[in-house]
């Protein structure tokens, strides 16, 4: 698996996720949003957590605009994979890869706990590691992780069965509790807990580590 | 040319920050706020004299980055 991790100015879950990666076996390439384009050969695109550019307009808002989104957006449209965790999240649904929105969370205060989560599908290559309804922990550490979509949304996105995680005791005000959603090809995860935050004991936990592992069986790099 | 552009959360769309600062008035004791909406005003200063223009460019900047067209609405007005 050859893994690509996007730094935007402002991320700090960059090396984590670097590590997450490479401690399932993946190639992991570090790559600066001022680039244009992917390394050769990359199977899944990493947008780690932050505050890119300060989180100024709307979260996520600028980095979705950065020349190195542009091919993300492309990668995905080729049936690439892309993985954005907490501020990646933001940049996916600001680039229109995930629908819906983030918000502010509901009690408007920033949350930094390990939350629960149900394993709400494991039809993908991002939860086929966990069992069907299995219930994870996962730190979170957000203040605009608010998940919003319009009724016509979640229906689409509970009949294609594109919801992937869902909290057991939902911290933020998100719709129906979603902690994590996928595109419709499957291939595109944006969830606000961290599983990069829970691969090693030290971590406190190690729920996050069948996410990768699962990935790198799915992506084995020809 | 200045423009500005009003952004607001679209009707529906729960606003906690606006909530928070209803509660914040009625604290201090302004206690006829039905209700409290917060948005963003964005100024621009345009490279034209052309008001359909600006307005046009100023529309494509609210649609492409300014507004997140999924949960807000958006208002352009020409300056001058």
């Amino acid at each position: 698996m050859r893994a690509s991790v996007i730094v935007f100015p402002g991320s700090n879950c960059d090396r984590d996720m670097a590590v997450a990666f490479e401690r399932a076996g993946a190639d992991v390439t570090m790559v600066w949003h001022k680039d244009d384009h992917l390394p050769e050969g990359t199977d899944i695109v990493g947008v780690p957590g932050g505050f890119s550019f300060g989180d100024y307009l709307r979260c996520g808002a600028i980095a979705a605009k950065s020349p190195i989104s542009r091919s993300i957006v492309a990668h995905a449209g080729r049936g690439g994979y892309v993985l954005g965790v907490c501020n990646g999240f933001q940049v996916l649904t600001e680039t229109g890869l995930l629908p819906g929105a983030l918000m502010r969370n509901a009690n408007l205060k920033f949350i930094c706990k390990p939350v629960d989560l149900t394993v709400e599908t494991t039809q993908s290559a991002f939860t086929s590691g966990y069992r069907p309804g299995q219930r994870i922990t996962v730190p979170v550490a957000h203040h605009d992780g608010n998940y919003q979509v319009d009724e016509a949304t979640l229906a689409l996105l509970e009949a294609e069965d594109r919801i992937a995680l869902r909290y057991v005791d939902n911290p933020n005000g998100s719709t129906a509790d979603i902690a994590g959603v996928l595109s419709a090809n499957r291939r595109v995860l944006g969830m606000m807990p961290h599983p990069e935050r829970a691969v090693d004991a030290a971590h406190g936990g190690t729920d996050g580590v069948a996410m990768f592992r699962a990935l790198s069986e799915a992506l084995v790099s020809a | 040319m200045k423009v500005r552009v009003d952004v607001m959360l679209k009707a529906g769309v729960l606003d906690p920050q606006g909530e928070a600062v209803r509660h914040a008035l009625g604290s201090l004791g302004f206690g006829n706020v039905n209700g409290v909406r917060q948005g963003k005003v964005i100024e621009l200063d345009l490279d034209t004299e052309d008001a359909a223009a600006a307005e046009a460019e100023a529309t494509e900047m609210a649609e492409k980055l300014l507004a997140n067209t999924v949960i807000e609405s958006y208002a352009v007005k020409v300056l001058g």
